[in-house]
This record gives structure tokens, C-alpha cells and sequence, in this order.
């Protein structure tokens, strides 16, 4: 028998401005497929989708769903063809339960809500999927795992038959994964089409049957995934060989650099954002920090920093307890400590300033005077545009104009340049295509070469295995151990994210 | 279905953005024209007249820089505030606290050397209008008030406490019933230079210090940098706090000195109506100079030229005053509508699509 054309996408393009986001971008995709659409940032798979989803509107080319040709002027009408599209950013409302979210935005009940009805409905849909969800459950008190699976029967329930999943297993742990991709199976048994956007190859040769690539907004190829190899892929992805192998070189020569000893940090909700938290950094180390998203990462980065109070505990820093301390302090006196937060546009740069002004962000204030002496600067900002190769028309063109990897390259040149012990990374390849984060991996461990101690914020298991001396893991707030990345699994590592407990065989090193 | 359709621009070259800023006081100057011309006035009459009106004579000149002047100094205190995203709708009431301070020493003082009796007035004014503004800052810093709501209320207790000044305590016994302040002595009131008093002067020096404050020192760096994102301002260990406070005694501050160069140079007294909403139109000419001191010269003197003209009108064709009052609007309707268009790109599709499911 013939496969059914779900959605066919024929010579698509759209244009932001002067940007060609996509040109003449085909795509297909049969019943009972899942179809893996693979690309750099920027290769145009988002807007692609969104044309598929009703946000945006093509500038030419034709879309049929079911051989029909379709204009869909909002997602309202791309939801009525059938079509359901998962965020990456959930799109549900904390404080309702599961049910309410359900119905939220879909009219086909009428006015009011038939609660047993509904849940008869959504029962038969966990069923029929295998998705495991209990309909009274608050968002809130939800893990992510239970959340995706919510955004599917969200978008089941309204009919959907062609699902289209936005980088769904980017917070998501391994075990969670693998759970997904249960669930996806079954949908294929199902009969319905499945259109997963990411960028992680290892999981397109997982769970696809056929890769659409994207390179800079056009359409490089359709293969099938089992006739074709990783790295196969991966010229397509990026248009050239690319050895993908993170190095990682072990130096004996240790010494102490920073302790965190017994760290309890409180949020805003007034609940514990750390707990306990105890570990040792030395030089000549990367020390990776696996976790879920929100596992207390980013206190534990901001509070070394000084930017976050603590509630008790310790932090040594060359000899010095600099728990407490506010940035201002910690710059003045000249403790050289790097950080490269995560958002890098609203914390780390002033994004509608140039390069100049960014780079005296951290300096200014050990300049004697009141007036700013830019032109020192010129000099310094030249340096680090020239060292990191970074792609700018000049040191005086605002930092938001410039591509991703550029924008975390003049950051973390700006942190490098001050010669710093400690280099705190938070997520600093998040958004950054493959040939940029390589760059910054390399970039990290030549400081780690220069004898630098690294705290590697990071979420591809990966690359946390490949790159670090160690990993730490974290799991609501808390270190659940300090691994050999050489003597673990990328599983066992997963469970520890999930907050299980050390495993046999997993050596639990305690510093 | 949508029959346009909004694109955000890229990047817009410099001669194309001016076509549009042009094509817009083109464009307000027609529909003006045509309003006018509704109204039963001969548009290209009314024109010239307003012209005629603001710069003409000597005279006439004198008049629109005399409403240039304040408004310069109050918009530079308005840009500093809002190149910190501080929404300062609070001028109203920082010149009138600026004006009751000066006058506070004006009248008390009225016989104390000339140059010294100046000078400690605008001291007091700077002061009194830099406390007003320090009010709503330390809340927003201290507890994160919204400013807007603050210093909007601050301008009707400030107005209301001079009216009631002025109605009561102040009220000069010898004005025969009338409710004002007594008149200043003549040692409390600016000098003229070259026609014009002094307040011009100081308000070409303000520009270019502000320009160089805001450009130049640590201090402006900080207080862009906390506009732009606080917590870019507390990874860089700014005391975010304290250059809230700092940027908002500078703001107020020049608010306040606008009050005294009122009451000193026009007034010659302290008046419930002496800010005249100049608080109000510093806002619409701080964002006309694209929170730029140098450009603030430019825009308020041209702001002054229309209000000037559309005052002459009145008496002039006896065009009723509200007449003045929408030219003003459209001008300012098309100016800040171009805006928008210098930001995206608006495409019309006349062109029905077709088999929408």
C-alpha cells in the first residue's frame, strides 16, 4: 500500500527583512513516519514549522496536508487540519490541573466543561498512547517529563494526527527520553505523522526514519536514517568535514583553588534553591555540573559569583572565605574570577552597546578618575576580537547585532582577557552551532591548559562525558555525587539527574 | 483575513530613515493644513502667520526663546531619568518644588548681594527639586515602587502646596486682596545678556555638560548600563541602588533649576501655574531628541517656534487657541508615527488569498 502524504511543503520561502529565513525548502512526510528535521541554529527549521503551524504565513510556495492545499491564516486553522505543534517553551498554565489545560483554547465542547466526559477522553487517549498522566495534577507540582506528556495529550485532544515536537529531549533526563521516544513509537503505530526539529544526532539516528537537513535556510537533502551515517549528517548539517571530538587532555599537576564547603542558598519563594552543597575546584580541571534545568545551577553559579546571598556556608577562594561578598568587592579586590552567565544579552553584555563599552563593563571601576577612558580600551577590544577570531564589522558595532557565537565569544574573551583563576561557564554553547561550540570548547580547555580551574555549567551529557575532568550532578538543590566521567554511563549519570541513588560499580568520590 | 501584514526592519539606512522623518513632517504639515482649512482658514495664511508669530521680530524672537529656555533645561533633566528607563513624569512637581525653594530664599534674602542671592537660590532649587525626585527613587530603590504612579502624584502635591502658599501663609498682604506671593527685589531676578536673561546661557552650558556626563563619565556608563538591564548592572557590580538615587537628585535637580530660572527671570514670583505643563512637553521632547542632549537644543527650540506661532495666531487671525493646540497634536502624532515605521514594514495584501479551510 501506498503512504499517505500527510504534509507536503513545496518550494516554501519566507524572508524577515533582508533575511532569507528559508528558499525553496521542500518537505514531505507520510503517516506512520517520524521525520527528523535537522539543522544548525539559524538553518531556518523554526520558521519552517511555524509556516506549518499557522504562525507565520510563506511568502511563496504551497503547503497541502492530506493533498489538499491549505492557507492558514492562523494556527486556529492549522489546528483544524489536524496539525499539533509542541513548544520547546511549554506552553501550559502552572496553577490549573491537567484537565484545565486540556480544555484551555480548544472550543469544541461549547461553553461549559463536561469534567466527566473529559476525563473519560483523556483516559482513553493515555491509554491508547501509553502516556501516563493524572488528570487533577497541578502544573506546578509537575516534572518536565510529565509535562511534555501533557503538551502531547493537549494537542491529541484537539484532533491532532500530525505532531510537531520543537527540540522536545532538551530538558529532559535520559530515562525521560527514552520514555518519549515509547511514546512517539506509538503514535507511529498510530498512524500519525511526527516531526521532531534538534539538533542532537544521536537521537535522529534513534528514533527517525527519514532526515530532512537545512542549511542556512535551504533544503541540503532528504535521506533515510538508516542509509546514512553520523558524520554523513553532519557535513550536510554544516557543509564541510568537521572532526566532531571534544579533546580532553588529563594534567596531573593539581592545586586547590576554590572550596565550596557546606552551601545553602534560599530563592524567592523562600524554599532551598541549594542544600548542602560541598565540592572542591582545582587548577588544570574542568568540573562539569550535570542536572535537569533548574537543579539549582544557576544559584550555585550566581552565589559564587556574588550576585545571589547565601543562607550559610563557605566559600574559599585562595585562602579567602568570599561568601557574602558583593561583586563589587570581589572585583576590587582583584580576586580574578570569570563568570559567563547564562543569559548572556541580560546579564553578561549591555547587548545595544558596542564592543568597547562591553569589554570596560568589568574594568571601569579600578580606573582611577571619573571620567571612562574608552580609547585605553580600543586596543584591549581589538586584542580579543583578533584572539577569538570574532566575526565583527568593527569594535564599535553593538554586541546584539552580532551572530550567537560571536556575541559568547566577546564574552567570554572579555573573561578570559582579566587572566582569571576560576572561570565559571554556564551553559555557554546553549544556542551555539556546532562549529562555534567546538570553538569554545577548545577555548576552555586552553585556559584549562594555562592552569585555569573551570566550573563547565552544562546540559548535553555528552559533552559533559567528553569534555570534563569530572562531573558533578545535581538534583533539586542538591549534589547527588562526583563522578569519573571515564568510569560511568551517560544512564547512570541520567539517574543521578533523577535524584536515584548511586548505583554498584559507580564510584562515589567524595572531596 | 489579514489584509497587512508588519515585518520588523533590519536595519534601515540613515538617508532612507531621514526620507521618512521628512515624508512625516510633510505629510502632519497637509493634514494640518487641511484641518485649517476645514476650520475655514486660509492654511498657507495661517502658516506664515505662525512663522511670522515665532521668529518675526525681535520681539517675537525673544518671546520663543524665552519658552525655549526652560523647556531645555527640563528636558535634560527628563533624559537622564529615562536613559535609566526611570519613567520621570514627575517634572511638573520638581519645578514647582525647585521654584518654592528659590523663592523660599528669594524672599527671606532680598537684599543680599545680587550675584549671591542668585547663586543661593539655585542651590535651593536644586536641592528642593532633587528631594522631590529623591522621594520616588529611594522607594523604587529601596522597595521597587513604580515611578510612573509616584511622581505623577508628586506633581499635585507640589502644585497644590504652593497654591495653597500662595492662597494662605505666602500671600503678599500688600497686594490689596489679590492672592499672590510678593514680587522678588530686584537682586533676586536673572540678568539680561544681550536682550535675553541669563537662563540662556546656562542652558547651552547644561547641554554640553549633560552631553559629557552622559557620554563621557563613569557615572553616565552606569546609568545606561541600569537602563539597559539591571541585572547586566549587578553582574558588573554597579550599586544599582545608588545611581538610581545619584541619576534622580541630577534630574530633579535640573527640573528644580528650571523652577528657579521661571520664578527668577519670568515670574518674578512663585505662581501655582509657573510649570505650565513644562514637565509634560520635556517628556514628548526627550524622546524627540532620542534621549540626546545635543539634539534636546534642536527639538526644544523647534517646539518652542510652534508653541510660540500658535499663541500669535490667536490674536492674530483669531483663530481659536485650540486650533494652535491640534497643529501642535498632528505634528506630534506624525513625528512619533514615524517612529513606528522607521521600526518595521508594513506590507498590504489587496490580493484575497484563496481556500482558507
Amino acid at each position: 500500500m501506498e503512504p499517505v502524504k500527510a504534509i507536503e511543503m513545496k518550494d516554501i520561502c519566507k524572508a524577515f527583512g533582508s533575511v532569507k529565513a528559508n528558499e525553496d525548502v521542500n518537505l514531505t512526510v507520510y503517516n506512520g513516519e517520524i521525520h527528523a528535521l535537522l539543522g544548525e541554529n539559524g538553518a531556518g527549521k523554526s520558521t519552517l514549522v511555524n509556516m506549518l503551524s499557522g504562525i507565520y504565513t510563506p511568502d511563496s510556495g504551497f503547503i497541502s496536508v492530506y493533498d489538499q492545499e491549505v492557507h492558514f491564516a492562523s494556527p486556529k486553522d492549522s489546528i483544524k487540519k489536524g496539525i499539533g505543534m509542541i513548544h520547546q517553551h511549554f506552553k501550559l498554565v502552572d496553577v490549573l490541573s491537567a484537565q484545565e489545560n486540556i480544555i484551555l483554547g480548544s472550543s469544541k465542547d461549547g461553553a461549559f466543561v463536561k469534567r466527566k466526559k473529559l476525563a473519560q477522553e483523556i483516559k482513553k487517549l493515555s491509554d491508547q498512547y501509553g502516556l501516563d498522566i493524572n488528570p487533577n495534577k497541578k502544573v506546578y507540582e509537575m516534572s518536565v517529563g510529565e509535562k511534555e506528556s501533557l503538551e502531547i495529550i493537549k494537542v491529541l485532544y484537539r484532533g491532532a494526527k500530525i505532531l510537531i515536537m520543537d527540540e522536545p529531549t532538551a530538558v529532559l533526563t535520559p530515562q525521560e527520553i527514552k520514555r518519549l521516544f515509547e511514546i512517539i513509537r506509538n503514535m507511529k503505530k498510530q498512524g500519525c505523522a511526527i516531526i521532531i526539529i534538534t539538533h542532537k544526532l544521536n537521537e535522529v539516528m534513534e528514533i527517525s526514519d527519514r532526515v530532512t537537513v537545512l542549511r542556512k535556510g535551504k533544503t541540503v537533502g532528504t535521506v533515510n536514517t538508516n542509509e546514512v551515517e553520523v558524520q554523513a549528517l553532519i557535513e550536510m548539517m554544516v557543509g564541510k568535514k568537521i572532526d566532531l571530538a571534544i579533546t580532553k587532555e588529563e594534567i596531573a599537576e593539581k592545586e586547590l583553588l576554590m572550596k565550596v564547603d557546606g552551601l545553602y542558598v534560599v530563592n524567592q519563594d523562600k524554599k532551598h534553591a541549594l542544600k548542602d552543597i560541598s565540592f572542591s575546584l582545582y587548577s588544570h580541571e574542568i568540573l562539569g555540573v550535570a542536572g535537569v534545568a533548574g537543579s539549582g545551577q544557576k544559584e550555585l553559579c550566581e552565589t559564587i559569583a556574588g550576585l545571589n546571598p547565601a543562607e550559610k556556608g563557605r566559600v574559599f577562594f585562595e585562602g579567602e572565605n568570599i561568601l557574602g561578598k558583593t561583586p563589587q568587592e570581589i572585583i576590587r579586590l582583584g580576586i580574578r574570577m570569570g563568570f559567563i552567565p547564562e543569559d548572556r544579552l541580560g546579564m553578561g553584555l549591555i547587548g545595544s552597546m558596542d564592543i568597547v563599552d562591553n569589554i570596560i563593563l568589568k574594568d571601569y571601576q579600578n580606573a582611577p578618575g571619573m571620567f571612562l577612558k574608552r580609547s585605553r580600551y580600543h586596543e584591549k577590544a581589538n586584542r580579543i576580537v583578533n584572539r577569538l577570531d570574532i566575526q565583527t564589522p568593527g569594535i564599535f558595532y553593538p554586541v546584539k547585532k552580532l551572530s550567537g557565537g560571536n556575541i559568547q565569544k566577546v564574552l567570554l574573551g572579555r573573561e578570559i582577557d582579566s587572566d582569571p583563576r576560576v572561570l565559571i561557564t554556564a551553559y555557554p554553547v546553549r544556542g551555539l552551532d556546532i562549529g562555534a561550540s567546538l570553538t569554545i570548547y577548545d577555548l576552555l580547555n586552553e585556559q584549562k591548559r594555562k592552569g585555569v580551574g573551570i566550573l563547565f555549567i552544562g546540559e548535553d551529557l555528552d559533552v559533559l562525558i567528553d569534555l570534563c575532568d569530572r562531573v558533578m550532578v545535581f538534583c533539586g538543590g542538591e549534589v547527588m555525587g562526583i563522578v569519573d566521567p571515564k568510569k560511568v554511563t551517560k544512564e547512570e549519570i541520567g539517574l543521578l539527574m533523577a535524584g536515584g541513588r548511586m548505583g554498584e560499580g559507580v564510584r562515589h568520590e567524595v572531596v | 483575513m489579514k489584509w497587512f501584514s508588519l515585518k520588523k526592519r533590519e536595519e534601515l539606512p540613515t538617508k532612507k530613515a531621514w526620507i521618512i522623518r521628512g515624508a512625516a513632517i510633510v505629510l502632519s504639515i497637509l493634514c494640518a493644513g487641511l484641518v485649517i482649512l476645514l476650520l475655514g482658514f486660509n492654511p498657507l495664511v495661517t502658516f506664515g502667520e505662525m512663522v511670522k508669530g515665532a521668529l518675526g521680530s525681535k520681539i517675537r524672537l525673544t518671546q520663543t526663546m524665552l519658552k525655549a529656555i526652560p523647556l531645555i533645561v527640563t528636558t535634560l533633566g527628563i533624559i537622564i531619568a529615562f536613559k535609566m528607563k526611570f519613567w520621570n513624569i514627575g517634572g511638573e512637581g520638581q519645578i514647582m518644588m525647585g521654584a518654592l525653594a528659590a523663592s523660599f530664599v528669594a524672599l527671606n534674602f532680598p537684599d543680599m548681594p545680587r550675584a549671591l542671592l542668585l547663586l543661593c537660590m539655585a542651590i535651593a532649587a536644586v536641592i528642593g527639586g532633587g528631594l522631590w525626585a529623591f522621594i520616588p527613587a529611594f522607594f523604587k530603590a529601596k522597595m521597587g515602587t513604580n515611578e510612573t504612579i509616584f511622581t505623577l502624584m508628586l506633581n499635585y502635591l507640589a502644585i497644590k502646596f504652593v497654591t495653597y502658599l500662595q492662597y494662605g501663609p505666602w500671600r503678599d498682604p500688600g497686594s490689596k486682596g489679590f492672592p499672590k506671593v510678593a514680587d522678588f527685589s530686584q537682586n533676586a531676578i536673572l540678568p539680561n545678556v544681550f536682550g535675553l536673561h541669563v537662563g540662556w546661557i546656562i542652558a547651552l552650558v547644561l547641554i554640553a555638560i549633560i552631553y559629557i556626563f552622559m557620554n563621557y563619565t563613569k557615572k553616565g556608563y552606569e546609568i545606561s548600563v541600569v537602563g539597559e538591564s539591571l541585572d547586566t548592572a549587578r553582574y558588573a557590580g554597579m550599586n544599582i541602588k545608588s545611581i538610581i538615587i545619584t541619576a534622580m537628585l541630577i534630574s530633579g535637580g535640573l527640573c528644580g533649576l528650571t523652577g528657579m530660572i521661571q520664578a527668577s527671570a519670568i515670574e518674578k514670583t512663585l505662581t501655582y501655574s509657573l510649570s505650565a505643563g513644562m514637565g509634560f512637553t520635556a517628556i514628548i521632547t526627550a524622546w524627540l531628541s532620542r534621549l540626546n542632549a545635543l539634539a534636546s537644543l534642536f527639538v526644544c527650540v523647534a517646539f518652542a517656534v510652534l508653541l510660540q506661532g500658535g499663541a500669535y495666531i490667536q490674536i492674530s487671525m483669531q483663530i481659536p487657541a485650540s486650533v494652535a493646540d491640534m497643529i501642535q497634536g498632528i505634528l506630534l502624532f506624525f513625528v512619533l508615527s514615524s517612529e513606528f515605521f522607521l521600526q518595521y514594514k508594513v506590507n498590504f495584501h489587496f490580493k484575497k488569498a484563496k481556500g482558507v479551510a
